[in-house]
């Protein structure tokens, strides 16, 4: 698997998302800079890393969502290429459009930084495929602006249409029908607020966020 | 030539850090004080004769997230 990981000015979790992708892919992903025009030749999997973009200037996400390297990036999803967003990743996808809805400032307004049990909606997609349906499982979260928020009428075609990839179990960040993780019509494009890329070896305190990946290898692969 | 742009959050999402200041201005005395909704505002300095329209583009494109938010421009033909 080819993998491609993009880096913001204020990326911070890109190198544990290189870590995890190379260890269960046993290959070193490129480390992709925003200015870049184009991907490398190949990318057949594309992460956005979590962090602080821009310092979350504006909004955080809204102008990494208009980095130069970005277009290749949507180019890409409209391929098929699977692409995922994590935290401010996510955030990045909701700016751009590829995703619906956004991301507010979480509801106590307090930043969460914990590990949050979620349950596993769509056991279906290419990200989920190794897990089962409904499965309980925890990542950690760590985000200021997780509320995920959207009109009725998106919240409800996401639900119907299967969309809904993970679930908070507890309330953590007030997200509309605690959505953690969505995705796109094709279902090639994940956002999600928690951290899978950091639930990989014992080490971690958890392993659940290995098989997240290792679905993604096998289907790509 | 300068303009003002006013991003507010639209009417019905929820705004927790509006409802924070509510409290704390509660907390200070005022009981006069029915909702606070918070906003920004975004100051550009742009060349003369810079149109609406480009301004607008640049609300819808990047200044304001009209999933959320609504934006309002103020020109200040003199300042």
């Amino acid at each position: 698997m080819n993998s491609a990981v993009i880096v913001f000015p204020g990326s911070n979790c890109d190198r544990d998302l290189a870590v995890a992708l190379e260890q269960v892919t046993g290959r070193k992903p490129a480390m992709v800079w925003h200015k870049d025009g184009a991907l490398p030749e190949g990318v057949d999997f594309i992460g956005i890393p979590g962090g602080f973009s821009y310092g979350d200037y504006l909004r955080s996400g809204a102008m990494a969502a208009r980095s130069p390297i970005m277009r290749a990036v949507t180019e890409a999803a409209g391929r098929g290429v699977p692409v995922i967003g994590i935290c401010n990743g996510f955030q990045v996808l909701t700016e751009t459009g590829l995703l619906p809805g956004a991301l507010m400032r979480n509801a106590r307004l307090s930043f969460v930084c914990r590990p949050v049990p979620l349950k596993v909606e769509n056991s279906q997609s290419l990200f989920t495929a190794e897990y089962d349906s409904g499965e309980e499982i925890v990542f950690p979260v760590a985000h200021h602006d997780g509320n995920y928020q959207a009109d009725e009428a998106t919240l409800d075609r996401l639900e119907g249409e299967g969309r809904v990839a993970f679930r908070y179990l507890d309330e953590v960040n007030g997200s509309a029908r605690g959505i953690a993780g969505i995705l796109n019509d094709s279902g090639n494009v994940l956002g999600l607020m928690p951290h899978p890329e950091r639930a990989i070896e014992p080490a971690h305190g958890g392993t659940d966020g290995r098989r997240l990946f290792e679905g993604l290898l096998e289907t790509v692969a | 030539m300068k303009a003002r742009v006013f991003v507010t959050l639209k009417a019905g999402v929820l705004d927790p850090q509006g409802k924070a200041i509510h409290h704390a201005l509660e907390g200070l005395g005022f009981s006069g004080v029915n909702d606070v909704r918070a906003g920004k505002l975004i100051e550009l300095d742009l060349a003369d004769g810079t149109e609406d329209s480009e301004i607008e583009y640049m609300c819808r494109k990047l200044l304001a997230n009209t999933v959320i938010e609504n934006f309002r421009i103020e020109r200040l033909e003199n300042a």
